[in-house]
């Protein structure tokens, strides 16, 4: 069974590489019933969503980019 | 809005605002005054050249950008003929540190540890003070982690990409991926969701 911390490696390698089947429905039981890991799950695509919105020239805006 | 008549109009302001953001991104990244000046310099030449139309000042923002990423990759991709990534510094070493002891011995989280709810992310995206502190936390970074992080997810190379830029293996990038996604995650956590700042 994955722990919290191999779990935090997998969900930062998903924004990097396609994840093995195996890999992914091991994360999604492990995301059902671990709220810190699901949280740590949309804090990563939060970041993700952040840098694509700063690489774009939204960061310091808030008038612009909507 | 329509006030963007031309490839830069006549809103002069407008064009020493963009310059300023595109030099801060550039220098974030570059971490060099002089070569930030210089690209940011060629993408607004390229950009003028290009005469293009625009719907407005944030389409203009757009295409500015894009042409400034490619300028920050050409960039990146010269020097790291001449400078590689170089090993693990004494800071990557700390963050490593702090992340472990998020954990109890069997890997799970601390109860006071756990990742919070950061809440609706649109409705902080679109908080101007949060990119001042999202700035912040990405020069808190060390200068190596930061630059592989930026060169993912600002210029949204692929990790095959990176490995081959800084000569580095790609389980070292996945390494050093997850420990700047932490350590960023971390200093949010710290600096803008806990310190209440959404309540205003």
């Amino acid at each position: 069974m994955l722990n919290c911390r191999d779990v935090t490696h997998l969900l930062s390698e998903g924004q990097d590489r396609r994840l093995s089947l195996a890999e992914r429905v091991m994360l999604r039981a492990h995301l059902l019933v671990c709220r810190g890991c699901a949280n740590f799950s949309r804090q990563m695509s939060f970041l993700r969503a952040a840098s694509r919105r700063y690489g774009a020239g939204f960061g310091s805006d808030d008038e612009l980019g909507r | 809005m329509s006030d963007a008549a031309g490839p830069f109009g006549p809103d002069a302001q407008f064009l020493v605002e963009i310059r300023r953001d595109m030099l801060r991104f550039a220098n974030l990244q570059l971490r060099d005054d002089h070569l930030a000046e210089d690209v940011v310099q060629e993408a607004i030449a390229a950009a003028l050249g290009a005469q293009q139309g625009f719907a407005g000042r944030s389409a203009l923002k757009t295409w500015v950008f894009t042409i400034l990423r490619n300028k920050i990759v050409d960039a990146i991709r010269q020097r790291s003929r001449t400078v590689g990534l170089g090993d693990a510094a004494p800071e990557d070493e700390d963050l490593d540190q702090a992340f472990d002891v998020l954990f109890k011995a069997n890997g799970h989280w601390r109860p006071d540890e756990r990742p919070a709810d950061w809440g609706d992310p649109e409705a902080t995206l679109h908080q101007k003070q949060f990119w001042a502190v999202f700035e912040a936390c990405l020069e808190h970074l060390p200068a190596s982690t930061a630059r592989v992080f930026m060169m993912r997810e600002f210029l949204e190379l692929d990790t095959g990409e990176i490995c081959r830029e800084l000569r580095i293996s790609a389980s070292n990038c996945h390494v050093i991926l997850h420990r700047a996604r932490n350590g960023l995650r971390r200093c949010l956590e710290r600096s803008w969701f806990a310190a209440g700042a959404a309540s205003c």
